[in-house]
């Protein structure tokens, strides 16, 4: 696996350059310590199209929320999202905007796209964030964990909602 | 039964919808920034070229228990070799399957040379493999999708466009579909296989078409194919099938 930035630099580096090699590091990054270790998923119940209740029965902390949105190797939402973010340059254009989604969509709606975003609709391509089934050839490190622990999806579930219009 | 057709008809049309016309396909040349364009289009500042030149050297060279060198069998690669690349993967009869154009120059080691495989992503492989590809630069890919290869060619289509890994994406979501927008900083190209082996300033090294592979799988959480392994030829195969007539660039620079 290529570690970003352990090479001797040959040539100055040039906008063009470090936005690809930002991307790189995403599309090649396996941080292993990123990785949610749940034993097994806490059950939930799908009521219309969201999730009334928190997966862990506590509310979840929106500025540890905001860090993992934010974080390459936790949320990655930045890869697909733009929002409201202006210390993060390189923000995705595959996805809508993520201000305001606080206001467009209840708690439980939030909870519900990110635990698994292809309920909501089979095409999509956001990833479901809390589901280990039905996916093909996971690596093996990451087999049978979903990308965020409960508490990770209730945090995100907290600072989304704080993003209003 | 009538149902059953049209909805076959019906989930072919949407799978061609989302495939690129041929007048809208890119190399990934034209999704690169000014400065990487600039060093592919000089072949003084080109470091691929480093890689061709290395390779003309290996070509030359006698090696293995036959003690003899691609020359001897091959001659003068820049007539033998014009537009061989452009042609690979191509049928194998005795391993019914194609071998891709790394995958034939190692055939050639072990079944002529009698020399040992050279390693994958080692600098003679990709050297020898730059070196011959060189010879087809401008040359359009002209893969057959003969009744051989036919077979491997649609089961490459499969693997391209079945969702995979932790992030539950396939190939064709990004590559067909979102091609032109950005994943973060990165614009999408359309993964077209053009110029192989590739310098690529992110590795600071030249690089084979599966590694690029093994880093978009990587990406998406799944776990890569090993090198050389057949998901990986047909995966391979069907990319130069799509890329079809598009001119070869090799050595191409890529972020
Ligand atoms: C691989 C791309 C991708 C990633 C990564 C991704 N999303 Fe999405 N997301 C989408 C797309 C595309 C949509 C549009 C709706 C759809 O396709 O279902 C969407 C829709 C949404 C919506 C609804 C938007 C609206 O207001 O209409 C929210 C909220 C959301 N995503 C949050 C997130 C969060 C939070 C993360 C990170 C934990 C994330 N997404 C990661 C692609 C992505
Ligand atoms: C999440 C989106 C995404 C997915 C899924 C994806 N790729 Fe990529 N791919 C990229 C990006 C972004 C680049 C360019 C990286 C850069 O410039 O640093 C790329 C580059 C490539 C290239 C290099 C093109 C060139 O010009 O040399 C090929 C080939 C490729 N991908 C093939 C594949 C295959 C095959 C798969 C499925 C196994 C795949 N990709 C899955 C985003 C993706
Ligand atoms: C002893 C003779 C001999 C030597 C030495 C030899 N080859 Fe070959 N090569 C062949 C033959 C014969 C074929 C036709 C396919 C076969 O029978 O394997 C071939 C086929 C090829 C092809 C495919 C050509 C096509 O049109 O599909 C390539 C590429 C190639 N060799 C490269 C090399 C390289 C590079 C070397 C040196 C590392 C080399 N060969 C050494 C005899 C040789």
């Amino acid at each position: 696996m290529q570690k970003l930035g352990s090479a001797p630099s040959r040539r100055k580096p040039s906008a063009d350059r470090i936005a690809g090699a930002v991307a790189a590091a995403l599309l090649v990054s396996a941080d292993f310590t990123a990785i949610a270790d749940e034993g097994s998923l806490r059950p939930y119940t799908i009521v219309r199209g969201s999730i009334p209740a928190s997966l862990t029965g506590a509310a979840g902390d929106p500025a540890r929320g905001r860090a993992i949105v934010l974080d390459r190797r936790l949320g990655a939402c930045l890869l697909c999202h733009t929002g409201p973010f202006p210390e993060e340059r390189f923000q995705g254009t595959l996805a809508p905007d993520l201000s305001g989604a606080g206001s467009r969509w209840s708690e439980g709606q939030l909870r519900l796209r990110l635990v698994d975003a292809p309920r909501l609709n089979p095409d999509t391509i956001m990833p479901p964030y809390y589901r280990v089934d039905g996916l093909t050839r996971v690596g093996s490190v990451w087999r049978e964990k979903p990308i965020l622990t409960a508490e990770q999806i209730e945090d995100v579930v907290a600072f989304l909602s704080t993003l209003r219009d | 039964m009538r149902a059953l057709v049209l909805a076959a008809v019906a989930a072919a049309v949407a799978a061609a919808a989302a495939e690129i016309a041929p007048q809208d396909r890119h190399s990934g040349y034209d999704f690169a920034g000014p400065d990487t364009r600039a060093m592919q289009d000089d072949d003084t500042a080109n470091p691929g070229m480093l890689g061709v030149l290395q390779g003309e050297t290996l070509w030359a060279a006698k090696t293995g228990a036959a003690g003899r060198s691609c020359a001897d069998c091959h001659g003068d690669a820049r007539t033998s070799m014009k537009g061989v690349a452009a042609r690979y993967p191509a049928f194998e009869p005795a391993l019914a399957r194609p071998l891709d154009l790394e995958g034939r120059i190692n055939r050639c080691r072990s079944e002529h040379q009698g020399a040992e495989p050279l390693a994958w992503e080692s600098a003679d492989l990709l050297a020898l493999t730059a070196f011959v590809a060189y010879q087809s630069r401008g040359l359009p890919i002209m893969v057959r999708a003969d009744a051989e290869l036919r077979p491997f060619v649609d089961l490459g289509s499969a693997l391209f466009h079945r969702r995979q890994g932790q992030l539950n994406l396939s190939c064709s979501q990004c590559h067909d579909d979102n091609w032109g927008k950005r994943l973060a900083g990165a614009v999408i190209p359309q993964a077209h296989p053009t110029g192989y082996p590739v310098y690529r300033l992110e590795w600071q090294s030249l690089g084979s078409l599966q590694r690029r592979l093994r880093n978009c799988m990587i990406g998406v959480r799944a776990e890569p194919y090993d090198y050389s392994a057949p998901e990986a030829v047909d995966l391979e195969l069907y990319l130069m099938a799509r890329a079809r007539g598009m001119p070869l660039e090799t050595p191409a620079v890529r972020p």
